[in-house]
């Protein structure tokens, strides 16, 4: 019994990993594209999500000190971020991607590209409200110190409220990104080979579900442990400040 | 040095303020004291435009900052302020609180702001503390450190908005001692208080506000000792 299951395994084994170099060409590569996925999506996610955070937050808190053009210009990007933000989470990922690469990209067939980018919109609008809701639990009294010393309201967002926020809000951002890492795998719609692309490739090749998809499950797995270990270590060092 | 004109000030329906007129000169100590809800801290906090005032004018050494044209950040570098609940930059040292502003309004190089934040460390009694955070220190080093940031941008009047009130009491008199060395140091000061122990000592003129306006002011001896208006007399005898 127990010899059968060890010679069925490592024929799975062999299959999967080892014949014609198959760890390499599909679970390595594709390892590397999730992870070039990831990283470009997490920086223009961030990217985005900061900005609008601001914006929406001096929207509220500041329109009434804005007159005249100022007042104008921040009124209508309040207004785009908040079509931004409906549109990008009333609509499915997927949907967003196809759209991307299908229609946005058109010829170009930069699969990557059109995966990063489009991810990394999808994952702005998502920062932006996890941003925003960390810039509303500073005190307001933060804010009014900045300002009284004579610093203009970006400085004072920039250097005093969003390192604060940043800091109280860190466990929700590692919560973002654990779910774009696991949300990347759907670039196989359009695809891209990343890691589940590269397991679906081998399946159809031998035949064997098993062996392929239990491995990149197990895979996923513990790049979010990883993950999860990293953003603890930083959480620890960011609350130095906190120390009694 | 500074100028009110009919000042008004609302927040929606509620009239806060209701014409409020004051001169304040040079190297005065004013102190402002009277009931909650008296529009006390609402004035103050008109002075460096934390509100902004609904009508009237506050000319500020010659420029009148309710204008549009007065770039507010510039005027608020003269104007310090120290707050009830403090507000220090609970992320940053107590020597980069003080150093923050000077070094990014660059009105001080790194050097200089370093050498600036030493020597007020020095003046308020906590050169040990430099190093520290904000949540290290008890709640009366945090105020002598908000008022040491303050002082960096080397200001030219100092606007206390209840500056003790968030106090435990013991440590109520490192404060009030600091702002009463301050005061001989001839700095102009706007505070908004209840220690009447402090106004009748430091105060070069107490200012009563009722009811959105100041219905009587006098140099403290006299206005202690011989108030008119009824409403003051009515609150002296309930604080006294």
């Amino acid at each position: 019994m127990m010899s059968e299951f060890l010679e069925w395994f490592s024929a799975q084994f062999y299959q999967t990993f080892i014949f014609e170099d198959r760890w390499y060409i599909y679970f390595a590569k594709g390892l590397g594209t999730t992870f070039k996925i990831t990283i470009g999506a997490l920086l223009i996610g961030v990217v985005i999500g900061v900005f609008i955070a601001v914006v929406r937050s001096a929207y509220d808190s500041q329109r009434v000190r804005w007159h005249g053009v100022g007042g104008i210009v921040l009124g209508l990007a309040n207004l785009v971020c908040k079509l931004y933000l409906t549109v990008i989470r009333g609509t499915p990922s997927t949907v967003q991607l196809l759209i991307m690469y299908f229609i946005i990209f058109g010829s170009s067939q930069n699969m990557l590209a059109a995966a990063i980018i489009s991810f990394g919109i999808n994952s702005g609008a998502y920062v932006a409200e996890i941003v925003r809701s960390g810039i509303m639990s500073i005190p307001k009294g933060q804010m009014e110190a900045g300002r009284s010393l004579g610093l203009n309201y970006a400085s004072t967002m920039r250097f005093i409220i969003i390192p604060q926020a940043i800091k109280n809000i860190l466990p929700a951002l590692g919560n973002e990104l654990i779910t774009l890492v696991k949300e990347t795998s759907i670039c196989t719609v359009i695809g891209l080979m990343d890691l589940t692309k590269g397991a679906m490739i081998v399946q159809s090749r031998t035949y064997a579900p098993w062996m392929p998809y239990l491995s990149i499950a197990l895979i996923y797995l513990v790049i979010v442990l990883i993950l999860t270990k990293l953003l603890g270590i930083l959480e620890g060092r960011l609350r130095a400040s906190d120390r009694r | 040095m500074i100028d009110v004109k009919n000042l008004y000030k609302s927040f929606g329906d509620h009239e806060v303020l209701k014409g409020v007129n004051e001169h304040i000169d040079k190297g005065e100590k004013v102190v402002i004291i009277g009931p909650s809800g008296s529009g006390k801290s609402t004035f103050l906090r008109c002075l460096n435009l934390l509100e902004e005032p609904t009508s009237g004018s506050i000319i500020f050494e010659g420029q009148n900052i309710t204008s549009r044209e007065t770039d507010i950040n510039i005027v608020r570098r003269k104007m310090g302020m120290v707050f009830q609940q403090f507000n220090l930059f609970p992320h940053l040292t107590v020597k980069e609180n003080i150093k923050l502003a000077p070094i990014k309004l660059k009105t001080m190089t790194e050097p200089e702001a370093e050498k600036r934040a030493v020597q007020l460390l020095e003046r308020v009694g906590l050169p040990d503390k430099a190093d520290s955070y904000p949540v290290q220190l008890s709640g009366g080093q945090q105020q002598r450190i908000a008022i040491a940031r303050a002082l960096a941008m080397n200001p030219d009047v100092m606007l206390f908005d209840e500056p003790t009130s968030a106090l435990d009491p013991e440590m109520v008199g490192e404060v009030l001692e600091l702002m009463k060395e301050l005061a001989e140091d001839g700095m102009t000061m706007v505070v908004v208080t209840h220690e009447m122990g402090f106004a009748r000592e430091v105060a070069t003129r107490v200012l009563f506000m009722d009811g959105g306006n100041i219905v009587e002011q006098n140099e403290p001896k006299t206005f202690f000792a011989n108030p008119q208006h009824p409403r003051l007399k009515d609150f002296l005898s309930k604080v006294l």
